[in-house]
């Protein structure tokens, strides 16, 4: 019987090394191994050149021998979502990349030439680019489509009859595990079948799990799942297999533009930095990391994301927190709950005159 | 392009109609058709989600095992702690009664939880480890000792042998009885389930309480009413705390405490506060006669039952609707980003989120 937690120090009183919550800036050395463990590595996801060509989502499935699965996360079914052109639907157990597709309407301000809808140019000249429309009429149009906004979303785009200032873009994204610094889904495993591994990855020992589910709605993603008919659960390994191989994870190898970036977590993290000042620079203001504060609710992930919208929009929780970090307290709830269970039954007993 | 500067978000919007329609329907249902004429406490928040999907998984767990299992593990641990009680006050049918109970149900609990795993045949893999952080892997450890001590120990009492033992076993289980009927609420409340994890320092309680009532209620039914003065005494006491902690729960924890009150789980909890009032009334009024005592105790255990269910159910609710999640991380994010203003500005902001 071996104890597996390192995080247990942290019940004994305060939390000063941030076993459970906060930044840690050696995650590795701090689940138990030696100081020269390889350096941690992680995703950048920069979804604002990303395609939605699904390459990533394919390799993933091929190089892990993923089943197929439907919109639902449903195995050997083929369906489509109905809803847009996102027919994965979801992470789970067969999915371990899942390219969000969000169509939005309004004006444009992605670095990505803007194109009008069928119809756009019928009112207008048609503003692009290239256009560089004065600023005047630039500003009622919008002022007008911020008032406009309830008529628009009743436009019908296969007429293109009216918004004459609205646009579309696409918003693409390949979500995966975030292989948080503090994963909720390692830290509540009973059997030790999730474990952090030399990278500071966070990987499901398939011969291990027996499927107790906890870790499932642990994660304040929803990434880890259950696969039906199997019993275990499964999530991205970071390629775990090809990793100490010396090879890049399947999908950041097979991704045509580089939105799927792979390496050391501290390069992503200035590569990344760079990018987004890169994009505030060209005026993209609603660009922003998601997951690279070390401050946040699971202490930073290994795999972060550039956004160009809130994080709900791509179905990613705007302050997800790990759920251990009020763990303590519980325990301590329990126990004084525990103890009233004992003080009521004896004060019961003692307090009855046997008849 | 400066529609990026001036407006929050550059003014995007899905581009597709489902959630919009679907609030209002929403909206609509909840005007018509609820019993009960219940007020909503929290008005219908407005929330951005990828096509309505959930972001946390809902819980794998099934229904009736995990339900079961709290209620059994609940009956038992404070069964095994009124027998090792009575035991030392001389009160041998009501000693016999709730070893029984805590026995079987202890017995019973470790099949429905053994049951539930995806596979089963791996069960002793949960004590491969020990792990602080994970309540299911002390649940496993509080869990074993316990069904162990308490099962031999009814089934010593069944056989009549080694009354020595018997009270040693009694007193073990006893011991592992207090935890193992309150840390099922760490077990439901240390998940990313906002229903749960808000009320993370009462669900302890609600189950704590919850398990005095069942297990005050069925050894109280079970045994003759002029020793089972202790049982009545506890169920009681046990109803009262689980009707308080339980109203705190659904109250207490704006957005996240509405699945309490709505849909199945509104109304399997509204059936248990009917059950578990009504069985502490009976306790009181006829607890000292037969017919009174089997009522009020089958009342009591079917509140606990109820109770359990219910709770179970508002989890998953909360964790299927992406709003649970969305708007309390908003809230709480709005709050933060006004404290770091308050912090740089020395005085509060005029304009939250």
């Amino acid at each position: 019987m071996t104890s597996v937690s390192s995080a247990s120090p942290a019940f004994t009183g305060r939390d000063p090394d941030n076993r459970l919550y906060g930044p840690l800036p050696d995650v590795q050395a701090e689940a138990g191994y030696d100081g020269d463990h390889p350096a941690r590595v992680g995703f950048f996801t920069d979804t604002s050149v990303c395609i939605g060509c699904k390459a990533c989502e394919v390799a993933c499935k091929e190089w892990n021998f993923l089943p197929m699965d439907d919109a639902h996360g449903v195995r050997d079914v083929m369906g489509l979502s109905g809803m847009s052109y996102d027919n994965t639907g979801q992470l789970g157990a067969n999915s371990w990349r899942h390219v969000a597709f969000i169509e939005q309407t309004r004006t444009v301000d992605l670095p990505m030439p803007t194109f009008g809808r069928p119809g756009d140019d019928r009112n207008d000249t048609g503003r692009s680019v290239t256009d560089g429309p004065n600023d005047e009429s630039l500003a009622t149009a919008q002022q007008s489509s911020v008032l406009n906004a309830e008529a628009l979303s009743e436009f019908d785009p296969q007429t293109g009859q009216s918004g004459t200032d609205k646009q579309i873009r696409w918003l693409m994204s390949s979500d995966v595990c975030k292989h948080c610094t503090h994963a909720g889904c390692l830290d509540v495993c009973p059997t030790g079948a999730l474990f952090r591994t030399e990278f500071g990855t966070v990987v499901v020992q398939g011969d291990i799990c027996n499927g107790c589910g906890y870790c499932v709605p642990s994660c304040p993603y929803g990434v880890i799942e259950q696969r039906k008919g199997d019993g275990r659960v499964f999530k991205c390994t970071m390629c775990y297999d090809r990793l100490t191989d010396g090879l890049q994870p399947a999908c950041a190898t097979a991704c045509p533009t580089q939105s799927i970036q792979f390496g050391n977590l501290d390069e992503l993290q200035a590569r990344a930095d760079a990018r987004l000042a890169t994009l505030k620079s060209q005026g993209v203001e609603t660009a922003r990391l998601y997951g690279r504060d070390e401050d946040d609710g699971v202490g930073g992930a290994g795999a972060f994301f550039l956004l160009l919208d809130e994080p709900e929009v791509y179905g990613l929780p705007p302050d997800p927190v790990v759920t251990t970090r009020d763990l303590p307290a519980m325990w301590k709830s329990a126990g004084a709950a525990a103890a009233m269970i004992l003080g009521v039954a004896l004060s019961a007993v003692l307090g009855s005159r046997r008849k | 392009m400066t529609e990026g500067i001036t407006t929050p978000g550059a003014g995007w919007r899905r581009a597709d109609g489902p959630p919009a329609q679907k609030r209002q329907k929403r909206r609509r249902r909840r005007g018509g058709g609820r019993p009960g004429g219940e007020v909503a406490m929290v008005e219908e928040a407005e929330f951005t989600s990828y096509y309505g999907r959930p972001i946390i998984k809902p819980p794998v767990w099934k229904t009736p095992d995990v339900p079961l299992y709290l209620f059994l593990g609940g009956a038992a641990g404070s069964s095994s702690i009124m027998a090792a009680l009575t035991d030392l006050t001389d009160r041998p049918a009501l000693t016999r009664n709730a070893r029984y109970v805590s026995g079987g149900a202890a017995i019973a609990s470790v099949v429905f939880l053994i049951h539930d795993l995806g596979r089963p045949e791996r069960f002793l893999h949960m004590l491969r480890v020990v792990k602080p952080t994970s309540p299911l892997s002390i649940g496993s450890y509080i869990l074993a000792p316990f069904s162990a001590a308490a099962g031999a120990t009814a089934a010593v009492e069944l056989l009549g042998w080694f009354p020595r033992l018997k009270r040693f076993g009694g007193v073990v289980a006893a011991l592992f009885g207090g935890p193992l009927a309150t840390y099922t609420g760490v077990l439901f409340a240390n998940t990313a389930v906002p229903s749960w994890h808000a009320a993370h320092k009462e669900l302890p309680f609600v189950f704590g309480a919850s398990g005095m009532a069942a297990g005050g209620g069925i050894t109280m039914a079970l045994s003759p009413i002029e020793e089972a003065g202790p049982s009545r005494k506890m169920a009681v006491a046990g109803a009262a705390i689980e009707l308080a902690a339980m109203h705190r729960v659904e109250t207490e924890f704006g957005i996240v405490s509405k699945p309490y009150h709505v849909g199945k789980a509104g109304r399997l909890l509204r059936a248990a506060k009917s059950c578990t009032a009504a069985g502490a009334a009976l306790t009181v009024v006829a607890g000292r006669r037969r017919a009174g005592a089997v009522a009020a105790g089958a009342l009591l255990a079917a509140g606990s039952l109820l109770t359990r269910f219910g709770v179970f159910e508002a989890g998953m609710a909360s964790a299927r609707d992406p709003k649970y999640t969305v708007v309390p991380q908003r809230e709480r994010l709005a709050a933060r980003e006004a404290g770091q203003q308050v912090a740089s500005n020395g005085h509060a902001p005029t304009i939250t989120r």
